[in-house]
């Protein structure tokens, strides 16, 4: 099964992956600078993301290569396995920063929730696939998908980690709506609440907030984030419109900003590339998420339709929701900038996510 | 283009739907940097430029330390520290010797603290001296021009009113190490964090939760205004197991001794007193001890940092008897009437073992043995015993391990026994070992707080493990936690084992060799103890011959009132001009007296209250 198709190598999806690797590169590169002080590098965060972009690219491979129709019949047992990996996790986790998200094996720590980005849109696009079309689907077919949504988004939370359960639910939620949605309403009320909840945050007295906070993320330092997220927005203004050039960010030298190389790896760029260069950022962003539709809607079937768009979903709403939030837009949840932040797990997951969008683009002319 | 497109319209005219919206939250992001970056980016360029923002930390108030009647044992009161951000003051080494004229702290210590401060964060502030007295706040807040960069804070403090009392179980505070700070994230470079005893074990409840302020300062450092603002939660209140007068009478019945004095209640395993002397002042340590008063108290001969009530350990001595009796009857090695004739002395291989009475005590049985505190009859007990039976009782009066406690380093004494001495010393072990052990000399060794646990477990055939801590508490009085009282173990001792040689106990304070700790109407059980320092040839020197530090150590563990104790006591006194009848007796009854009269006045009290 893992034998090349002829005809697939005629339509190798050029666009998609020219794009995912260009936005890689200036991850590396930002990474580069974010863990560069005191005029040193700290070359062990860079070398181990390119490790992990490599062994990413093999896995885009695998995951190019094996049909997605054959992949969707194996959406259960790879839910279920996610699943486990994820209880695994809360049991007997590796720690770090105050939260329980690793797995350790031998050298490596592997993120599972990073990969139930991949999975809760494999398994809704294989439930959904079948009564998705002109019919809205009805109410009760909904139980069984959100049932789906919440198991796994639970688990992420209690680890605790609100950034990637919301990751999650969101890519989720685009299999949903593009599956159809029983009522025009609820889309409506979706697409007016999803942005607008955040937004009505922000208008909460902040008692109300600390409430809020206290219940979805207990360990949260308010006080420190709220600081971080000015800091955040401090450093990307002050980069104006060139930018202070790279590794002159001030801000990043001080080390006002804790996760620079993760959560907020996106202010360390705008320091130093400005609004030309955020611009751009953004604009390659914007094609990434488009040509990632213009597959969904392109694909062989439903079931292509489907996936391709939960992965895209899940790509472009993380990287709205972090740059809204490191520019001061959002609250700061802990959601990393796809190909940007530094984290293997969140790396391997994308390229396997490309892949599979490759995967759909290329078997639209087989049968 | 041949391909079939089997999409739903549908399906793919939501997703055109969603492009559009990605296209516009896109749009809208861009339109967010172009608010921060381009018609902001001055402003926020100026921000970033001195670092504007900064955040200061509001430390919690340490929670207070009481006693079981609710006295203030800890207290947290407000005061000054001065901090210095070295990045606001252009012209830092005029500074820092500026202040020094207005601190009692040289310009070399200060460059000391800012140099152990390196690394920190840019903009944070360096705590320079802590707990400022009236005149350096008034000189710092007159001369604030002079001094850019230096700012007052204020902190909780911690002060500990009764001084010395107790000071090796409520322990002290310091500045938290390097180390400290990589083991867990809580903490800031000059937080105060316990560092012995309760201060240190019960460091998670009294800490509390630090709150801040974000606030803008103008390029000089000066504060502009507060942008946000989160209280600190102060941290609990630990209610203890002690009784302050108690603790007072205690401490001063030891006087200028050098020992320590354990009182439980042996229902429970509460801690009523527990004293320790020589002692020192904790709140030497509170803003930073200075090097010149350390260095003191570590080379005190007396040791006054040791905690000897948990740290110290010494051969019982003849208290040790207690747990023999009980073994033996247990055992059926001997019952109430067997007698054994003390000439005073017992032939063992080719070893002579002496009685402490040089006559003998003539035929003896343990109730006369126990009272009498005859050598020669344990002698016998112990060599039909045997070690290992020795070992395994006395482990069950809580012998040969540290109790649990819960404050830091308590030690655990020794129990030896065949296997200790193979593995300590690869040899077997001899039998006449065994007979200096049932005497409570040779290789076995008891703190303080084990023999007055041990005596508690006679009294009541149980063993607790000691309570320090009873409840915590909000700081407004509300319960956070009960510490239940915990049973170590049930003493597997017969019921009418345990009652003959309480009995035997009794007499020993009504007529025996305890007889100075005896009360008016209350009937106490008690044991003396005397145990060697050093062997000295077959002739014994009277104390006042010996050598301070080669004198016997003195010991009496009792209980009361005997038909149903409520405290159990050991006292013990190093190095004492006397044996344990002689001089810890005595003491024992101060504190005994002391307990009754409190408990009668409270008493009183209440009655007429209601």
């Amino acid at each position: 099964m893992l034998r090349i198709d002829r005809r697939l190598l005629a339509h190798i999806e050029w666009p998609l992956l020219v794009l995912a690797l260009l936005v890689s590169g200036v991850g590396l590169v930002t990474i580069l600078s974010a863990t560069f002080h005191d005029g040193q590098f700290v070359s062990r965060y860079v070398v181990r993301q390119a490790t992990w972009a490599g062994i990413g690219l093999v896995a885009m491979l695998v995951a190019v290569s094996i049909d997605y129709r054959t992949v969707n019949r194996y959406a259960y047992p790879i839910y279920l396995l996610l699943l486990v990996s994820l209880v695994l996790v809360l049991v007997a986790g590796v720690s770090g920063g105050g939260a329980r998200r690793w797995i350790g094996i031998g050298p490596m720590a592997l993120q599972p929730s990073e990969f139930m980005k991949v999975g809760v849109v494999l398994v809704l696009a294989h439930v959904l696939h079948r009564w998705a079309g002109e019919a809205r689907l009805p109410l009760r077919r909904l139980l069984g998908p959100l049932a789906l949504i919440a198991v796994p988004a639970l688990l992420t939370l209690r680890q605790p980690d609100l950034g990637t359960a919301i990751a999650i639910c969101m890519g989720a939620f685009t299999v949903l709506l593009v599956a159809g949605l029983p009522t025009r309403l609820l889309i409506i009320a979706a697409l007016v609440m999803g942005p607008l909840l955040p937004y009505g945050y922000a208008h909460l007295k902040p008692y109300q907030q600390k409430r809020l906070d206290n219940f979805f993320n207990p360990q949260a330092d308010r006080l420190g984030t709220g600081y971080h997220a000015l800091q955040s927005q401090i450093a990307i203004g002050s980069g104006q419109v060139h930018g202070k050039g790279y590794l002159h960010g001030t801000q990043n030298q001080l080390k006002f900003l804790p996760e620079q190389h993760t959560d907020f790896i996106f202010s360390v760029y705008s320091e130093e590339w400005g609004f030309i260069g955020g611009a751009a950022l953004l604009t390659l962003y914007l094609a990434l998420v488009l040509r990632g539709a213009y597959i969904a809607s392109r694909a062989r079937d439903n079931l292509g339709a489907l996936l391709a768009a939960g992965l895209t979903g899940t790509i472009f709403w993380q990287a709205a929701i972090n740059i809204g939030m490191t520019s001061g837009a959002l609250p700061v949840v802990g959601i990393t900038l796809p190909f940007l932040s530094y984290g293997g797990s969140s790396m391997l997951a994308l390229m396997i996510s490309v892949g599979l969008l490759m995967n759909i683009s290329m078997r639209r002319h087989t049968f | 283009m041949f391909g079939v497109h089997e999409v739903s319209p549908a399906v793919r005219r939501r997703i055109a739907l969603g492009s559009t919206f990605a296209v516009l939250v896109v749009l809208g992001l861009g339109a967010r940097l172009w608010t921060l970056q381009v018609l902001r980016g001055e402003q926020m360029a100026a921000l970033s430029e001195n670092n504007r923002i900064r955040l200061r930390r509001d430390p919690a108030t340490r929670g207070r330390v009481v006693d079981r009647h609710g006295g203030v044992v800890i207290d947290s009161q407000a005061s000054f520290d001065a901090v210095l951000v070295p990045e606001d003051a252009p012209d830092l080494p005029t500074v820092v010797e500026t202040l020094a004229q207005f601190l009692d702290q040289s310009a070399a210590e200060t460059q000391a603290v800012l140099d152990r401060a390196a690394g920190r964060p840019a903009f944070q502030e360096i705590v320079v001296k802590r707990g400022l007295s009236y005149d350096e706040v008034a000189a710092i807040e007159t001369h604030q021009l002079e001094l850019s960069g230096v700012s007052l804070r204020v902190t909780p403090s911690r002060t500990y009113p009764h001084g010395p009392m107790l000071a090796h179980v409520l322990g002290y505070v310091g500045e938290v190490t390097p180390e400290e700070l990589a083991r867990d994230e809580h903490y800031r470079p000059g937080d105060l964090i316990g560092k012995a005893g309760l201060e240190k074990g019960w460091e998670g409840d009294l800490r509390g939760v630090d709150g801040g302020q974000q606030i803008e300062v103008d390029a000089l450092g000066r504060q502009l205004r507060i942008l946000d603002e989160q209280e600190s939660t102060p941290g609990h209140t630990l209610v203890l197991s002690i009784d302050l007068e108690l603790q007072r009478a205690a401490e001063h019945a030891m006087g200028d001794r050098v020992g320590a004095i354990v009182a439980l209640d042996p229902r429970n395993g509460d801690v009523l007193a527990m004293v320790s002397e020589p002692s020192y002042d904790p709140n030497a340590f509170t803003g930073g001890i200075k090097p010149g008063l350390w260095k003191e108290l570590l080379g005190n001969p007396r040791h006054p940092l040791t905690g000897r009530a948990t740290q110290g350990q010494y051969p019982p001595g003849s208290t040790f008897k207690i747990i023999v009796a009980a073994a033996a009857l247990e055992e059926g090695i001997i019952n109430p009437f067997t007698r054994i004739r003390c000439p005073g002395y017992l032939r063992y291989g080719n070893h002579t073992f002496r009685c402490w009475k040089h006559g003998g005590h003539g035929s003896v049985n343990v109730h006369d043995a126990l009272v009498g505190s005859c050598d020669v009859f344990f002698y016998q007990l112990g060599a039909r015993l045997g070690i290992d039976t020795i070992a395994r009782y006395a482990r069950q009066f809580g012998l040969g391990a540290p109790t649990g406690i819960g404050v830091g380093s308590e030690r655990g004494g020794l129990m030896p026994d065949t296997d200790w001495k193979k593995r300590r010393f690869g040899q077997p072990w001899h039998k006449g070992e065994t007979l200096s052990v049932a005497i409570g000399q040779g290789a076995v060794m008891a703190t303080p707080l084990q023999m007055a646990q041990a005596v508690a477990t006679i009294a009541t055939g149980m063993r607790y493990t000691p309570r320090l801590v009873q409840r915590i508490e909000a700081l407004d009085g509300s319960l956070v936690r009960e510490i239940a009282p915990q049973m170590a173990s049930r003493l597997p001792v017969r019921e009418t084992a345990l009652k003959q040689v309480q009995e035997a106990l009794v007499d020993t304070v009504s007529r025996g060799t305890g007889n100075k700790a005896r009360l008016r109407d209350i009937l106490v059980g008690g044991k003396t103890g005397t145990s060697q320092v050093v062997t000295i040839g077959k002739t014994r020197l009277k104390a006042h011959q010996m050598k301070w530090n080669q004198r016997d150590h003195a010991w009496f563990v009792a209980f009361a009132p005997a038909e149903e104790p409520t405290i159990a006591i050991a006292t013990l006194v190093e190095h004492a001009d006397g044996g344990g009848g002689a001089v810890a007796a005595p003491i024992t009854k101060d504190v005994l007296e002391a307990f009754f009269r409190l408990q009668q006045e409270r008493e009183a009290v209440r009655l007429a209250q209601n």
